[in-house]
């Protein structure tokens, strides 16, 4: 497939429309000299890969993740941004001030995955044919058999980590009282 | 569509996470570079089930595991985040060296 074809498809330019902008927040999440934006341009990357969730047909997944990230853990960031009372304007250290060290080994993971994908694309072959389930949605009781029957356990394993980071955060982010105050706490 | 163009959307987010995770120096933006990462491996994820589609949607159940999991690494990344900065009143992680040698 060249180019040309690829780039008469209607549905790549939705593509494009997407992951151009999704690329650019985040390249902002990590340069951004403000913490709160860059929690923002982070809201901006999800909902574009929501939106590409939506063009692989995989509507459920998207508004998981609509709801669970853009809804509750942007929320949070906020919340531990304020808390922490990170810089919430202009602030310049917020990054090291070597940063070519960590862009080469950025490109370097880049430039391996990238040779990664063309040569398993070789091995394997069809990677350049259109995509068979675009368009065809896929029914969300699949994924409810799924986690009942083949993947039961891992699913409940992954509602007790659920449950255990719950009751850790709590553990961990409230204030122990000293002996002293914890009388006073019980005189009252 | 083709599988390549996601493969290689999810390569450059995740180098992009990549960056982030080696060059900032407030905790809070390290965990929002974690994220990047994430969500570059869920497309990945998505991408690949479209391009196998598997009968019982083995791609979306592992994704939807993996968004469940970055919920509890976020809750516990903060709450460590601000156990650490009601101790030492900071969120740089230069400043965090107690454990190194």
């Amino acid at each position: 497939m060249t180019f040309a074809d690829w780039i008469a498809e209607p549905v790549n330019w939705a593509f494009l429309a997407m992951a151009v902008p999704m690329v650019l927040a985040a390249l902002r999440v990590v340069t951004s000299r403000n913490v709160v934006h860059a929690a923002l341009f982070l809201v901006l990357t999800l909902a574009a890969s929501a939106g590409l969730f939506i063009l692989l047909s995989a509507e459920f997944v998207a508004w998981v993740l609509v709801l669970v990230y853009i809804g509750a853990v942007i929320v949070l960031f906020l919340f531990g941004i304020m808390i922490t009372r990170a810089p919430i304007g202009r602030e310049t250290n917020l990054s090291h001030d070597t940063r070519w060290p960590a862009a080469l080994a950025s490109l370097a993971v880049l430039a391996v995955t990238l040779w990664l994908i063309i040569a398993v694309s070789q091995e394997i072959g069809g990677y350049g044919e259109p995509l068979p389930a675009v368009g065809v949605a896929t029914a969300t009781g699949v994924l409810g058999e799924g986690f009942i029957n083949r993947y039961l356990i891992p699913f409940e394993a992954v509602g007790f980590v659920l449950l255990a980071a719950l009751v850790g955060g709590v553990t961990l982010a409230r204030k122990d009282l000293t002996p002293l105050e914890e009388e006073e706490g019980t005189r009252v | 569509m083709i599988l390549t163009q996601f493969l290689v959307l999810g390569a450059i987010l995740f180098s992009i996470g990549i960056y982030g995770l080696l060059s900032r120096r407030n905790a809070v933006t390290v965990l929002l570079a974690v994220e990047l990462m994430l969500a570059a491996v869920n497309i990945n994820l998505v991408a690949f089930e479209a391009f196998w589609t598997t009968a019982a949607a083995h791609g979306h159940i592992f994704a939807i595991f993996v968004i469940t999991i970055a919920a509890a690494e976020v809750g516990i990344g903060l709450a460590i985040i601000l156990l650490v900065f009601r101790n030492r009143a900071s969120s740089n992680i230069d400043e965090l060296d107690l454990m190194r040698w």
